[in-house]
């Protein structure tokens, strides 16, 4: 016990590490519960900016909002997410290997760095976003970290196809998934791996790789050093961090991660099929949805009357962003911003606009239309897990 | 235990000296609390959680805990930790 109050310290220690609460700070989503947001402090991990903290142990934090204005987020200023708290250092995973086999796979086979390095290199920019990205903005508040709109970041990545990989293996006639986990666990031996599983459709897809480096320089630390699995166009919880392990299965993967976290209700949202998981209740979230951000400003900002250009990002699960409409009329009517340069099918959209602010404020709408159709809801789809909220940002501006 | 030992060895260590100012409101099964579930994650995830998780929002996290996370902590623990947090933590507190 006398250990325990050393290692967590109580009050006495808060005069010495108090920080400013991001409530403080200039963009406070005011979705985030009162009570939320004062968990919600800048911290910084090793090797990395100033982020927004929502857990320590493990590492959740999210990029503010400034650090989205980028089309590329810069490395030190991508998001960190775990589930299990003990993560491999740099030292230890000098000596990473990939493990690769399964029960569907013709041959077991281990790959090393510079094995991963003589296969054909490809280049994908893409979103990785954190599944629960704006759980916090649930309506009502569902349980889980409470992401605000940063558990996400765009980032070129570089590495081998994983259908070059798996191919060292061979795939027999009976695989029905690739599963795969990575080097970082629980501190106790009953915590289960973090394991996901992928259709052997989407593994084959030409799209997903091995990423061993993210924007031309390795990966950091807390984003998957040395090999990340990337799976453009899909949440992030199946872009396998410190991948250390591909199994070619002939059976669906069935643990906690598949069957009960990561679902959506079956008939909610668009998105590709996972045959050997979906089930008439429920479904494991797959593809991201279409989305927009304001980046230039934040909910409750003041600004000039006049002009004023607003801008931000849009995305969605690759098909490519076709438009992204302004309304500062309550949704009545909608003008077309104007697309700036992408960053590739699965990347960020830049966008901007010009509103007009008027004394007494403006609230700007804004709704991205993805090629594919797609277009943001009014209204979050409420979900128990606070997946996929792309409703329709809205921001109020004081006009001074 | 020896799983424990070697990542203190070999693992990257969050922010633990900050971690310390996370603390939890005093009540019966604060320690109990502390014990059982500090070794695994810090206590900001019952704080951030707290403005709006219910009695059976806190008994769904705590068998999550231990049904997905495999938190070996008995069924008597469990329901003392479950009341600690919803004596302490919720929409009204």
């Amino acid at each position: 016990m006398h250990r325990r109050r050393l290692l967590l310290g109580t009050g006495a220690a808060l005069g010495a590490f108090s920080r400013q609460g991001w409530a403080e700070g200039a963009a406070v989503h005011p979705g985030l519960a009162a009570g939320t947001r004062e968990e919600a402090v800048f911290d910084s991990l090793p090797g990395k900016q100033k982020l927004i903290k929502l857990s320590y142990r493990p590492p959740n934090y999210e990029a503010p909002l400034d650090y989205l204005r980028s089309a590329i987020t810069p490395n030190d200023r991508f998001f960190v997410r775990y589930h299990l708290s003990q993560i491999p250092d740099m030292a230890a995973l000098q000596d990473w290997s990939l493990s690769l086999g399964g029960d569907a796979a013709d041959r077991q086979v281990k790959l090393s760095m510079a094995d991963l390095a003589k296969l054909p290199q490809t280049e994908v920019t893409a979103v990785c976003q954190c599944s629960g990205n704006r759980r916090g903005l649930s309506n009502p508040h569902v349980a889980g970290v409470q992401w605000g709109v940063g558990a996400m970041g765009n980032a070129v990545w570089r590495g081998p196809r994983l259908r070059d990989v798996l191919a060292l293996a061979g795939i027999g006639a009976k695989a029905v998934e690739v599963q795969f986990h990575g080097s970082d666990h629980g501190p106790i031996e009953t915590t289960p791996q973090f394991a996901k599983s992928l259709p052997v459709d989407r593994a084959l897809d030409e799209t997903t790789i091995i990423a061993t480096s993210m924007n031309n320089a390795p990966l950091p630390l807390w984003n998957g050093y040395p090999a990340r699995l990337i799976v453009p166009g899909w949440t992030a919880t199946y872009w396998m961090k410190h991948l250390s392990l591909l199994a070619i299965s002939a059976t669906p993967l069935a643990n906690f991660w598949m069957k009960t976290a990561y679902r959506v209700p079956t008939g909610m949202f668009q998105g590709s099929a996972f045959p050997t998981q979906d089930n008439e209740t429920n479904r494991p979230i797959t593809d991201i949805v279409v989305n927009a951000l304001v980046t230039s400003h934040a909910d409750g900002d003041t600004v000039a009357a006049g002009p004023v250009t607003i801008a931000g990002q849009a995305w969605d699960n690759g098909s490519g962003i076709a438009r992204v409409d302004i309304s500062t009329d309550g949704g009545a009517t909608w003008a077309a911003g104007t697309l700036g340069e992408g960053t590739g099918r699965f990347g960020f959209q830049p966008w901007q606009a010009v509103i007009t602010a008027k004394a007494g404020g403006v609230a700007p709408r804004v709704r991205a239309t993805a090629r594919s159709g797609a277009v943001q809801p009014a209204k979050p789809l409420f979900n128990g897990a606070g997946y996929h909220n792309n409703a329709i940002q809205t921001l109020s501006l004081n006009v001074a | 235990m020896i799983r424990l030992l070697a990542c203190l060895l070999l693992c990257a260590t969050p922010a633990l000296a900050a971690e310390r100012t996370v603390t939890l409101k005093p009540g019966p099964g604060v320690e109990l609390m502390e014990q059982n579930c500090s070794g695994c994650h810090s206590l900001d995830y019952v704080r951030m959680n707290a403005p709006f998780l219910t009695l059976d929002g806190w008994k769904a996290e705590v068998a999550k805990m231990r049904g997905g996370y495999g938190a070996p902590v008995d069924d008597e623990d469990a329901a003392r930790i479950v009341a600690y947090l919803a004596a302490s933590y919720g929409p009204a507190k």
